[in-house]
């Protein structure tokens, strides 16, 4: 298991890999991307139980679910840190013919990826599935899933959070990103979400919260509480609060690097305040 | 001419349920899920059988169709249950991105599809739900003809890999195919042979066109019926073959023209052997309540509208 400096290190290197992605292809989501950069690293280097190699039915394993698939340059890069696929591969994201699409998919079988997410609302519901699957194979192993605060404007998420409850499903993790933005700005403007703790609680999950969702021992708390509330007879919610483009000055405190790459001025910048740590792909 | 025999009505919804119960029975990784429905799906007998492997997810179809896909993720079967509306239409995205562009082996099972589900009317009965589904990349779309024909093809969807639609309908029908039957997918089944005209049908318009077949002999008129359980993968061959000796063709289905077996059949003729067609189908059209014996009637989807059908292809070769 790696120390904190070791999964601060992978972090640094992951935000470069998804500065250089999206610059290399104009394109791509590199606000959300980086503010998750910690939590990502940290479920696939300390808290997921993770077989070696890929197999779709992942039994006697952790399994993660992206429900936000938008996020995918910070999925790619930190799968491939991972060692899901080489790193090189990272190359590829967006270019014709990849297995790395804009969003997430299983549809060009690159491994890591369980199910296909972009269209948002729907991720909830599939790591439910995979939760139940868990239980009728007799694996205690756990489920993790990752959605956008915004996200919760999607109505299949109310359903999903309902069934978790009623149906006592309590293998499963699910962290809400809650960066306060969306695409047309902060998410309080565009549709204001309320409590969103009082909502989880009022459906009667388990609610965790992280307030600072971009220091690596505050999330590794902050999960490690989340996992001792499994196997209760609820299921548990982190709410993490994290800094949407954290780790690039430019790139936080504002909603505008959501979906926006950077120029070749901007990337010098952004990686300058990243120095390399693992070697760039 | 072949003749058929009703060896007594019944409902083809009961043929899934009886093919989902000996599924439960046979194949432990098949599992079942209903939005409120369970009654009218005929899933009964293998929720009690099988209560650990039954989800019922309530009044949320779009939260079945995901959690479907995922207990995909360690090898199970899912096989959803509602009606083909709610089945297709509510949860279209759902369907897309999680089940069929995910590649995930889910069975969504359609009861109550088209007209005769009849005095609930309109909001209820889709005559979209072919279209909807054959247009999605990788998805298998059957709609059987009869309870026993439903009964073998649950069975064998469960053994195909991959993304199904299954549709089935609400009032007893004819049932005239042979009890356990082998089900093989994409493999249009022949049930007269004919050289004036070739009747391909689907669902409950296939008793119909047997039907209609009869009344056309009287006439002097020998119509081949072909019953195409499998909209896709379409048996082309079959229907080149047999056009190429009848040189003329009727489609039927209780569905809208629009995207349905009709336009699958006329997109393999117009690239393979341009075929004078007529289309037995609803012309673009919302359902309303009634009998489904007086829908099928009012909307032209009965015998009776096949012989015309039939008649008037004949003078357009």
């Amino acid at each position: 298991m790696a120390n904190t400096q070791q999964l601060e290190d992978i972090t640094t290197q992951v935000r470069r890999d998804i500065l250089r992605m999206v610059h290399k292809v104009n394109s791509g989501h590199p606000g959300g991307s980086l503010g998750c950069a910690e939590f990502f690293v940290a479920l696939y280097n300390d808290i997921m139980d993770r077989k070696d190699g890929f197999d779709m039915d992942g039994i006697g394993e952790d399994l993660f679910f992206l429900s936000n698939g938008h996020i995918s340059p910070v999925y790619y890069s930190v799968l491939a840190r991972a060692g899901y696929f080489p790193v090189d591969e990272l190359n590829t994201f967006r270019l014709i013919n990849s297995r790395l699409q804009g969003h997430p998919t299983t549809h060009e079988k690159l491994p890591g990826v369980r199910i296909a997410s972009g269209s948002l609302g729907q991720g909830l519901s599939v790591a439910l599935g995979a939760a139940q699957a868990k239980k009728l194979n007799g694996c205690n192993h756990l489920i993790y899933s990752l959605h956008g605060d915004g996200e919760l404007q999607e109505g299949q998420n109310w359903e999903a959070i309902m069934y978790a409850s009623g149906k006592k499903v309590d293998n499963i993790i699910a962290t809400i990103d809650l960066n306060g933005k969306q695409i047309d700005g902060a998410t309080d403007d565009v549709l204001p979400m309320g409590d969103v703790k009082a909502k989880f609680e009022a459906f009667d999950w388990t609610v965790i919260e992280v307030k600072d969702g971009n220091n690596m021992d505050a999330i590794l708390k902050g999960m490690a509480e989340a996992k001792s509330k499994t196997g209760q007879g609820k299921p548990v919610c982190v709410l993490l609060e994290t800094m949407m483009g954290n780790g690039v000055d430019f790139m936080m405190h504002t909603h505008a690097w959501h979906g926006k790459a950077p120029n070749d001025e901007q990337l010098a910048s952004a990686l300058a305040q990243n120095p390399e740590t693992l070697g760039d792909y | 001419m072949k003749t058929y025999t009703n060896t007594g009505s019944k409902d083809t919804r009961s043929g899934f349920g009886a093919g989902l119960t000996e599924l439960g029975r046979t194949n432990p990784n098949v599992v079942a899920l209903c939005a409120d429905l369970v009654g009218s799906l005929k899933m009964d007998q293998f929720i009690e059988e099988n209560p650990e492997r039954f989800f019922q997810i309530g009044i949320a179809e779009a939260n079945m169709m995901g959690i479907a896909a995922g207990l995909t993720i360690g090898g199970k079967i899912p096989f959803t249950g509602t009606f083909a509306n709610f089945s297709t239409g509510r949860v279209y995205d759902q369907i897309r991105q999680s089940i069929a562009y995910s590649d995930k082996n889910v069975k969504i099972c359609a009861s109550h599809a088209g007209l005769t589900l009849g005095e609930d009317g309109a909001t209820h009965q889709i005559l979209e739900d072919i279209g909807l589904m054959k247009m999605l990349p990788g998805m298998v779309v059957i709609n059987p003809c009869d309870y026993n024909q439903t009964k073998a093809a649950t069975l064998a969807i469960a053994e195909h890999h991959g993304p199904v639609y299954l549709r089935f309908g609400r009032p007893k029908v004819a049932n005239f195919t042979p009890e356990n039957q082998t089900f093989e997918i994409g493999k249009a089944v022949h049930l007269t042979e004919g050289t004036d005209v070739t009747i391909v049908a689907t669902g409950h318009l296939v008793w119909e066109a047997l039907e209609a077949a009869k009344v056309l002999n009287e006439k002097g008129i020998s119509a081949e019926v072909i019953n195409i359980h499998t909209i896709k993968p379409l048996d082309a061959n079959a229907i080149i073959k047999s056009v190429s000796k009848t040189k003329c063709i009727v489609t039927a289905e209780e569905h809208n023209h629009l995207g349905g077996l009709g336009e699958s059949v006329a997109r393999v003729l117009a690239t393979n052997k341009p075929t004078p067609q007529e289309f037995i189908a609803t012309n673009d059209t919302f359902g309303e309540s009634g009998t489904p014996a007086q829908l099928m009637e009012k909307y032209g989807l009965n015998s009776e509208a096949i012989v015309k059908a039939c008649e008037k292809v004949i003078q357009r070769k």
